[in-house]
């Protein structure tokens, strides 16, 4: 079913194009970002599942599925992760550049690179195994000479790049580069990019401290379970955006949302959530998300025509979808009410069992729905537990405790996230402020991610409570950038914004010390 | 298996020794420092039940002559000891070692070690060694964090199953040393010796109360003793005092100042001492 506009609709669009290119706020970039997405929604090409215009689009409290703001007619994937050592060792003919024969080429050809790459907000939102690619060229330079060049090269990158889904990856191997790069990044406290460090158990204890002192100054970087992603998606996987999985020369078609939270409103009790209302809402939101795929891949043309497709920096087959969800525990706690209980998410055994019943459902129906396009993930799309978005009100992320009920003892808490993370390849995790600087002991969070990873913890990010960059949900924003933004200045970054209406409506600055 | 009262247990610390530990903390101490933090800890309740009557949440009561103290219903409000008149607490538990081992399992994979602090820990010796040798089985790693009282070279069963020891030195002089604990400390500084010559010193602390004894000589001696056995990396913790949580004669002492503090870090730094620590 295709959606009808009506005069009422396109005039209420008008006007909000007219209130963003008027917005004092936003700054020239925002605005271009922001316009094409308002274009792109007057097109009505898809067609749509019964029950999605009820369920999607409506009041926010009663929102029970969510697309991020992808807009009506895809015409790129939502999150691009290209073969980057392919690219440094092939150059690329549309950008009229040849392989990179040493450091500085290796920088210019990345930073070029990275201005084609598009995403759901117009930037890559994966820049590449940065030990991997660049430590090669460093042999002959002195580390002086190298942190110089990272130093400047980091700067352009957070400056051009202007929002901080944009994801470098470094590990499991320790090497020059990234212990080079971890010392920069942490003189820099910059937002931008994102960066994870994957952790195995042959990851050098050296190495992931030289990470946690970097992540107790600049909130990065996160560390993942290596093991798990490998088990689950092969050697080839990296982490984009905020925290995802995917491949390394494929990436995301595209991400909704179920919001548990608003879905659970619906239902008379739990069997009715399980067996009537969860199902139906799944189903729709699925068979959207395979209609959004049909059309980026059948009619869009970007995969026959993109440099990034045609030279194959990125493969088709490559490609998965992330079928995401919010607002577990507000879920679990609203159906216990309804049948008379109070125990709460994170803090009963049953509670915590009902959620993991529900990962359950969601998981079973996710490898029961058919997708033709996602090959890669055999024919099924990839859970993924979304951080949230700064709208969200009394809607955790993914399957996180809501900020202010974390349990008292880190350990307790550790414990139900160990229940959770299992069930999303495509991402997720959990974020902890810790209080080290003055008992110099980053011993203390090496040990619980190493206790993490002999468990089913996927990921986790620390940051110090009195740093300037600090983690929002899955990205980083300064609270230096939200003061200004909330005073009425412009901002470079998109996701300043969205931090600042994190800490109005999410608490984000209100989590537990650790 | 013996008991011993313990105090409480912080599942997950980063303040008592390298990495995160389970810090167990057991009653009773044999010194009476003046800036004693925690001087709840310091004796062992005598039932007489003053404290019951301040308990909001009716956590405490009086049974057969024993104050019963419930632990779900108690708010950590710290009424109970703030009235105490013997510096004791009713919070407290009786457990043997394995029943402190089930609390500590419960905290494994995240944690590499256990650090028993007090309290004196040693004064409750023959437990300590049965819980360090369950913990040892269980390949986590074991501190001690003392006051120097027991005479850890005569107690090689003890040393056997301790990876290593905190030590305080409240202060150098026999006299100072009097003045802070009310004892002298011709053990103590025989166990910094011992415990450094043979690699059992994994920290040593001093709190720095510029008025109550000569915290230059103490932090002097410290550093000179660490240096001439080879123990430049053990860490020194020269930790600026605070009136939080100590008694009220005693609250009004003065602090150092951050020029002080510096001061005596330079001292230790001038040993060639590679790790000091000012908190």
């Amino acid at each position: 079913m295709k959606r009808v506009l009506t005069p009422e609709m396109i005039e209420q669009m008008r006007s909000e194009i007219y209130d963003t290119l008027t917005d004092s706020t936003t700054s020239h970039e925002q605005k271009v970002t922001y316009l094409a997405r308002k274009a792109e929604n007057f097109l009505t090409v898809l067609d749509e599942p019964e029950g999605l215009d009820e369920l999607m689009r409506c009041d926010i409290d009663t929102r029970c599925i969510c697309n991020l703001f992808e807009g009506d007619a895809p015409y790129r994937p939502r999150y691009i992760c290209i073969d980057f050592p392919k690219f440094l060792r092939e150059g690329s003919a549309f950008l009229q550049l040849g392989p990179a024969r040493d450091f500085s080429e290796a920088l210019t050809n990345l930073m070029i690179m990275y201005h084609n790459i598009p995403s759901i907000t117009n930037y890559p939102v994966f820049i590449g195994d940065l030990d991997e690619l660049l430590d090669p060229f460093i042999k002959d330079l002195s580390d002086d000479e190298v942190k110089k060049a990272l130093r400047l090269w980091l700067t352009t990158v957070d400056r051009t790049i202007l929002d901080s889904f944009c994801h470098a990856n470094i590990g499991p191997k320790a090497s020059r580069l990234g212990y080079l790069l971890l010392e920069v990044e942490g003189e820099l406290e910059n937002a931008v990019p994102n960066l994870t460090m994957r952790v195995a158990r042959d990851t050098p204890d050296e190495f992931i401290l030289a990470g946690i002192k970097c992540a107790l100054r600049s909130a990065k970087p996160s560390f993942a379970n290596d093991a798990m992603f490998r088990s689950e998606l092969g050697d080839d996987y990296c982490i984009a955006s905020c925290y995802n999985g995917l491949y390394e020369g494929g990436g995301s078609y595209t991400l909704s949302r179920l919001i548990l939270s608003n879905i659970a409103k619906r239902a008379k009790n739990i069997e009715d959530f399980e067996k009537n209302v969860l199902p139906w809402v799944m189903d729709v939101m699925a068979r959207y998300m395979d209609e959004r795929i049909r059309f980026l891949v059948e009619e869009s043309g970007w995969f026959t025509t993109s440099f990034l497709a045609t030279e194959g920096f990125v493969r088709r087959d490559k490609f998965s979808a992330m079928f995401g969800l919010v607002g577990l525990a507000e879920c679990v706690n609203l159906l216990l009410e309804k049948e008379g209980c109070h125990e709460r998410f994170g803090h009963s055994e049953k509670a915590n069992q009902l959620g993991v019943e529900i990962m359950n459902i969601i998981e079973a129906f996710n490898n029961n729905h058919y997708n033709p396009y996602c090959e890669a993930t055999d024919n099924h799309f990839l859970l993924h537990a979304q951080v949230g978005i700064d709208s969200d009100h009394d809607c955790s992320p993914g399957t996180r405790i809501p900020i202010g009920e974390e349990p008292d003892e880190l350990v307790d808490h550790l414990k139900v996230i160990n229940l959770f993370h299992k069930y999303f390849p495509s991402g997720t995790g959990d974020i902890f402020p810790v209080d080290l600087t003055v008992h110099q002991n980053p011993q203390y969070v090496l040990d619980i991610i190493r206790g993490g990873l002999g468990m089913d913890i996927r990921y986790l990010s620390f940051y110090s409570s009195d740093s300037d960059v600090i983690r929002v949900t899955g990205y980083l924003v300064k609270r230096s950038e939200m003061e200004k933004l909330d005073a009425g200045q412009n901002v470079r970054q998109n996701t300043t914004g969205l931090g600042l209406g994190a800490a109005k409506n999410c608490k984000i600055l209100d989590r537990r010390v650790r | 298996m013996v008991t011993a009262t313990v105090n409480k247990i912080i599942p997950f610390s980063c303040v008592d020794g390298p990495g995160n530990r389970t810090a167990v903390f057991l009653q009773g101490c044999n010194f009476d420092c003046k800036y004693c933090h925690n001087p709840e800890t310091i004796h062992s309740c005598v039932n007489c039940g003053a404290c019951v009557p301040y308990c909001k949440p009716q956590a405490l009561r009086m049974e057969q002559g024993k104050v019963r103290y419930d632990m779900e219903k108690c708010v950590l409000c710290d009424e109970c000891f703030h009235h105490c008149p013997h510096g004791a607490s009713p919070r407290t538990r009786e457990m043997t070692a394995e029943q402190v081992m089930v609390q500590v399992r419960k905290n494994m994979p995240f944690i590499r070690g256990i650090t028993v602090s007090g309290g004196e820990c040693t004064l409750w010796r023959d437990f300590l060694a049965e819980l360090l040798t369950l913990a040892k089985a269980e390949g986590l790693g074991t501190l001690l964090d003392s006051n120097g009282s027991h005479d850890f070279s005569g107690d090689p069963g003890l040393m056997a199953v301790t990876d290593g020891v905190m030590l305080d030195v409240k202060a150098w002089s026999r006299q100072d040393h009097l003045a802070v604990t009310g004892r002298d400390n011709e053990t103590v500084l025989r166990n910094l010796c011992w415990l450094a010559e043979n690699r059992k010193l994994t920290e040593v602390r001093t709190v720095i109360v510029p008025d109550l004894f000569d915290c230059t000589e103490t932090v002097e001696a410290v550093s000179r003793i660490l240096s001439e056995t080879g123990s430049t990396a053990t860490r020194y913790k020269i930790i600026r005092f605070r009136p939080m949580g100590v008694r009220e004669a005693y609250k009004s002492l003065p602090a150092p100042t951050g020029e002080q503090l510096s001061r005596l870090r330079d001292i230790a730094e001038s040993y060639g001492l590679q790790d000091v620590v000012t908190v």
